[in-house]
Formats: structure tokens, sequence, C-alpha cells
């Protein structure tokens, strides 16, 4: 019961902040707004049993990725949009593929109610931060260390294409 | 983690804490003596080069089947540290003169070489995209090591949004793959696809990995960014790209397609043929075109993606398939060998600016350093497929296994096109020889062993392929 109600708030709150999102002329505001609907969204991941998925969603999507787009926003002082749209068939297609995708969804969730039983239930500790650390230091261990490789020399990349040269030419 | 575990990676851990450790050490080299990370650079290549040699292949899969050791797994390994050389070798002089000298350099070719190593021994489509992604972005920062001059960063902007774009096709290719069989191990795809159809899905995944792989080894109609990275890329750089990515995106091809698709050969093969058909016609006509020798090598690297490309038609023949792999193993060694050398010469000739770079600038070398004009003309001559070179010998290896596969249309094409492409290496012969010019090159030690080394290995391999071609078969068969 207490799930449900908390659902239904949460469902509303996202909803909202999406329209908020897409509403909102400030590029800021939009940004914001995308912030509270992606920590809404992870508060559904806890409802729905997966703490690990809403612990990424909150570091990566909430936390890191929301910085980068603000960083870039002012970086390029882009927080008013312009009053027109600056690509015109941008509308319409979007919205044909939210059509396209509505409608996917739509017959899955009936197909799969015909079916009987909406999803087949995982196991109990399925996806469990816990089995997914397990997972990530025995199996994957070298793509993860390879991984930290490569964060590695993207950084020095990055250093090395925007490093002002000593007394350089630049 | 084992000790098995770490002996099958060894050369390649070696490498990658030899890179880690140059990026500090480079701190301490004063600015104006960064050949000395150049030197370090080259002994941590030739330390992993031994160990790559000393390596005994029977250790087998590790780290719980994400990499495998195996005879293949240490030749490309070996032909990787040997590209690195090269690119350092090419790169010493290069850098110094063009006023890019940072430390950065060598340290960022350690890590593409790690990451082309560990495509070489992927068994694992993460580990295939890990290493893709390992071996491509020092890549695209190679590309744009020349900042601030425009052509060195649109080479490397349209490299990365390309690549990106390329690495998009693989991820999704993999995740399909994964929603058909349930696994990423090469193993598991083989097992799973082999158990019965695993349908459309599979097929499409493995096409559009194939659509990514494709993109990094310039295969048409993917081929698009190939011309200008290649002539706005550092020519040190370039000749790296070209060999080393080459290197690395075929032995994924073979694994991927050589082993876990295989049994899709009734859908793919036809896709295959015609890639393979449509680079060599594309690639060799557009480079008739072409005034500029950076451009010119960039469509000839394109058409030999096309030969090589070659070896992988027969895909699902089980019994021409090793044959056909050793070829393309054996044309990849000799394709490597003439590409560094030729790009070693467009090097000695290349000065600030992006002069002498066009084949007007060639004219009258002949004449003026007769010993560099017979080292081009041996690369050139091997590019075309003459005698006595690497790239004839290569090229028969590649139409005899083709022809026992039964595509005999594929073949013709291949020496049809090897016919047209004679036009546009021999035109640089003839500038050579017949015109008058005054060229002034560069010579530095690194270099000129580079392309006399190149040019001496070309000739002399190709009087005596049978070892090398034995190497590479036996490489290759311990796989099927």
């Amino acid at each position: 019961m207490t799930n449900l109600v908390l659902f239904l708030v949460l469902a509303v709150v996202a909803v909202v902040t999406a329209l908020g999102m897409l509403l909102s002329r400030n590029a800021v505001y939009a940004a914001l707004f995308l912030v509270l609907n992606f920590a809404t969204v992870a508060v559904f991941y806890i409802l729905l049993e997966a703490p690990f998925i809403a612990m990424t969603q909150v570091t990566v999507y909430a936390g890191a990725i929301m910085v980068l787009f603000l960083f870039v926003i002012m970086l390029l002082g882009a927080e008013r949009l312009p009053g027109t749209e600056p690509l015109p068939w941008q509308r319409p297609l979007a919205i044909f593929l939210a059509l396209v995708l509505a409608v996917e969804a739509g017959y899955l969730l009936f197909a799969r109610r015909a079916a009987g039983g909406m999803f087949a239930s995982a196991a109990p500790d399925f996806g469990s931060p816990q089995a997914i650390g397990t997972m990530l230091f025995n199996r994957y261990l070298l793509p993860f260390e390879v991984t930290s490789v490569l964060l590695l020399v993207a950084m020095v990349g990055a250093i090395v294409l925007t490093k002002k040269e000593k007394g350089g030419r630049e | 983690m084992t000790q098995a575990d770490l002996y099958t990676l060894l050369p390649l851990i070696v490498l990658v804490i030899w890179a880690c450790a140059l990026l500090l050490v480079d701190l301490l080299i004063p600015r104006g003596r960064k050949g000395i990370t150049a030197f370090l650079a080259a002994l941590g290549l030739a330390l992993t080069l031994g160990l790559t040699l000393a390596q005994v292949s029977a250790a087998g899969t590790a780290f719980q089947g994400m990499v495998v050791l195996d005879g293949f797994a240490r030749f490309v390994n070996a032909l990787l540290a040997l590209t690195g050389l090269l690119g350092v070798g090419l790169a010493y002089g290069y850098v110094r003169r063009m006023g890019i000298e940072r430390g950065e350099y060598y340290t960022l070719l350690l890590f593409s070489v790690a990451g082309m190593m560990l495509m070489a021994q992927a068994a694992d489509l993460i580990v295939v995209f890990l290493a893709l992604e390992l071996l491509s972005i020092p890549l695209y920062i190679l590309a744009a090591f020349a900042r601030p001059k425009e052509t060195s960063e649109e080479a490397g902007l349209k490299y990365f949004l390309l690549g990106a774009f390329a690495t998009g096709f693989v991820v999704y290719g993999i995740a399909l793959t994964f929603g058909a069989t349930g696994t990423t191990s090469l193993s598991g795809i083989i097992a799973a696809a082999s158990n019965g159809d695993a349908g459309l899905l599979l097929t499409i995944g493995a096409a559009l990995i194939l659509v990514g792989f494709g993109f990094k080894v310039a295969v048409v109609p993917f081929h698009m960014w190939t011309p200008d990275v290649y002539q706005g890329a550092p020519s040190a750089v370039t000749a790296f790209m070209a060999a080393g990515a080459k290197i690395a995106g075929f032995a994924a091809l073979l694994r991927v397609f050589g082993l876990a698709f295989s049994s899709l050969s009734a859908d793919l093969t036809a896709i295959l043929w015609t890639l393979s058909a449509l680079t060599m016609i594309v690639g060799n006509i557009l480079a008739i075109a072409q005034t500029n020798i950076k451009r010119l090598l960039a469509y000839s690297s394109i058409a030999h993606a096309g030969y090589i490309l070659m070896a992988f038609v027969p895909f699902g023949n089980a019994e021409v398939l090793p044959v056909s792999v050793a070829a393309g193993v054996f044309y990849l060694v000799a394709y490597t060998l003439t590409n560094f050398g030729a790009w070693a010469v467009v090097i000695a000739l290349e000065k600030a600016e992006g002069r002498g770079l066009d084949l007007d600038d060639y004219a009258g070398l002949g004449r003026k350093y007769p010993a560099l004009a017979a080292a081009m003309t041996v690369f050139m001559l091997s590019l075309t497929g003459v005698p006595p070179t690497l790239g004839l010998v290569g090229k028969f290896y590649l139409f005899r296994a083709v022809i026992a596969g039964g595509f005999y249309g594929l073949a013709v094409i291949g020496v049809l096109t090897s016919l047209i492409s004679a036009y546009y290496y021999l035109r640089v012969v003839v500038i050579m020889y017949m015109r008058e010019g005054e060229p002034e090159r560069v010579s530095e030690p690194w270099l000129n062993l580079t392309w006399a080394a190149s040019a001496l290995a070309v000739v002399l391999i190709s009087l005596v392929p049978a070892p090398l071609f034995a190497w590479a078969s036996q490489a290759v068969f311990a796989l099927f």
C-alpha cells in the first residue's frame, strides 16, 4: 500500500519534471528538471528492488552526466534557448518516433498480459550490488582493469590536446 | 587470477606497465631531449617482442575465458610489436623536425600497441570492444597531435567522430549477439550458433560488428574518413595507423568471423564478397586521380584492405579457410613492411607546412638519391604486386586460396584491380626517374634504417617466402 502511494506521488513528479524539462525555455532550468527526473526514476528502481541500478542512476546520470551538461551549457553561454526551432523537421519526427515507441510498448504489455503473467521474476539476489561486485572482480576482472587503462589514456589525451605549450606558439 | 593468467598476457601487461611508467619518467626528461623517451619506448616494445617470441603457446585461455594465447595471437603480437618499433623509428626524427616533439607521443603509441595486442588475444566480445577502444583512442589523439595545425586537428576530429560512430555499430552488434546467444564469449557463441539456428538476431548482430570493423580497417563503403585522416595526420602517425589498425582489425575479424560466426556463412559470404570486391575497385580507381602522395597511399591502403578482406570470404568453408587466412596474415606482414617503407620515404621528403608531398616533388629523385629512389621503387612494385617483392608473393598466396575456395570472380577482380594499380604506383617510379627536379631529402639514421631495412626485407623475404608462410600457416592452423 505504501509502495503504491509512493509510486503514484513519484509518477506525478516524474511526468511533471519531464514536461518541465521539455517546455522550459531556459537550458539551465531544463537541465535541473532533468536532474529531478533522474532522481525520481532512481527511486522507482529502489521500489522495483534494483538498488544497484538506482545507485548507478544517481551517481552516473544525476551526478556525472548532469554536471557535464550544466558545464557545457554554461561554458557555451547557451542558457537562453532561441525562440524558433533550429531544426524544423525535428518536431514531427520526434512525435512520430514517440508514437511508434508508445504503440510498441502498449502492444508488448497487452501481449504479455494475454500470455499470462507480466514478467518472469528474477532470482532474489539478481543484480544486487554484491552479486555485481563479485562478478566484476572475478569473471570480469580483466575488462575492468582494461577500462581503467582506457580512462587513463583518455585523460592523457585530453591533456595533450588542450595543454598550452610553455612559451609555445598558441 | 593465477600465474597462468598473468603468463598468458605477460607481454601485454609488461607493455602497459612500461607505458604507465614512461608517462611518469617522461616528466623528468627535459624538453628538447625527448629522444630519450623514444628510446625508452622502443626498449619497452623490444622487450615485449622478446617476451612474445619467448612465450610457449600451450597456455590456452585465461582470465575466465576472456583472453586466449595461441600461435595466432603470438604471431600477430610479434607483428604488432614490430609495427610499434617501426612506428617509433619513423617518429623519432619526424616529430622533432615538425616541432611536435612531446613525450606523450610515445606513451600513446605504446598504449595503442597494447590495445592492438589485446585485440589479437581477445576471446570475448567485451574484450574485443575494450581493445578496439584502447587502440583507437590513442590514434585519435595522435592524429590531432600536430595541433594547432588545422589539417591535423581536422583529421583528429574526423577520425574521432567517425570512429565513435563505428564503435556504436560494434556495441550494437555485440548487444544483439548477446541477445541471440546469451553469451559474449566467442566459444559460447560458437556453441550456441552450432546447436540450432540462433536466428536473424545473430545475423544482424554479426553484420553490425562487420560494419564497425569495416570502418576501422577502411573497407568501402566505410572508407570516407581515410584519405582526409591519412593526409591530415602527421605522416609518422599515419604510417603506424595504416599498419597497426589494419593488423588488429583483421585479427579481430578472424577471431569473430572465422571462428564464432562461421555458421552464418550462408548469409554473410555474399556480403563479404561484395565488400572485398568494392574495396579493391573503388580504392584502386580513386587512387589514380591523386596527386598528393599521402592521399595516394591512403587510397592504396583502402585497396589493400580489400585484398586482405578476400582472405575472409571463404569463411564458411572449413577446408579452405585456414589456408586463406594464413595467406591473409602473410599479406598483412607484406603490407606492414611495404607500408612502413613507403611512408619512411614520404617522411624523408616531407618538409614543414606540408610541402614536399606532391608527386611532382619526387621528380629527379632517381638521379640525386639513387638508394632512396631504389627503395621507393621496391615499395611501389611491392604494392602493385610485381616480382621480386613480397607484395607479389602475398597476392599469389591470396589469389590461390580464393580460387581454391571457388571464388573465381573475386580472384579475377583482384588481378584486374592490381593491373589498374600498376598505373598509379608506376607513375611514381616514372616521375622519380624520368623527370628533372631537385628534391631535398632529410637524412636521419633511424629513418634511413627503416626504409633501407624494409626494402631489403621486402626483396629478400620474397625470394624465400616459404619459412614465413609456414610460420603463418602454423599459427593459423592451430586455431581450427
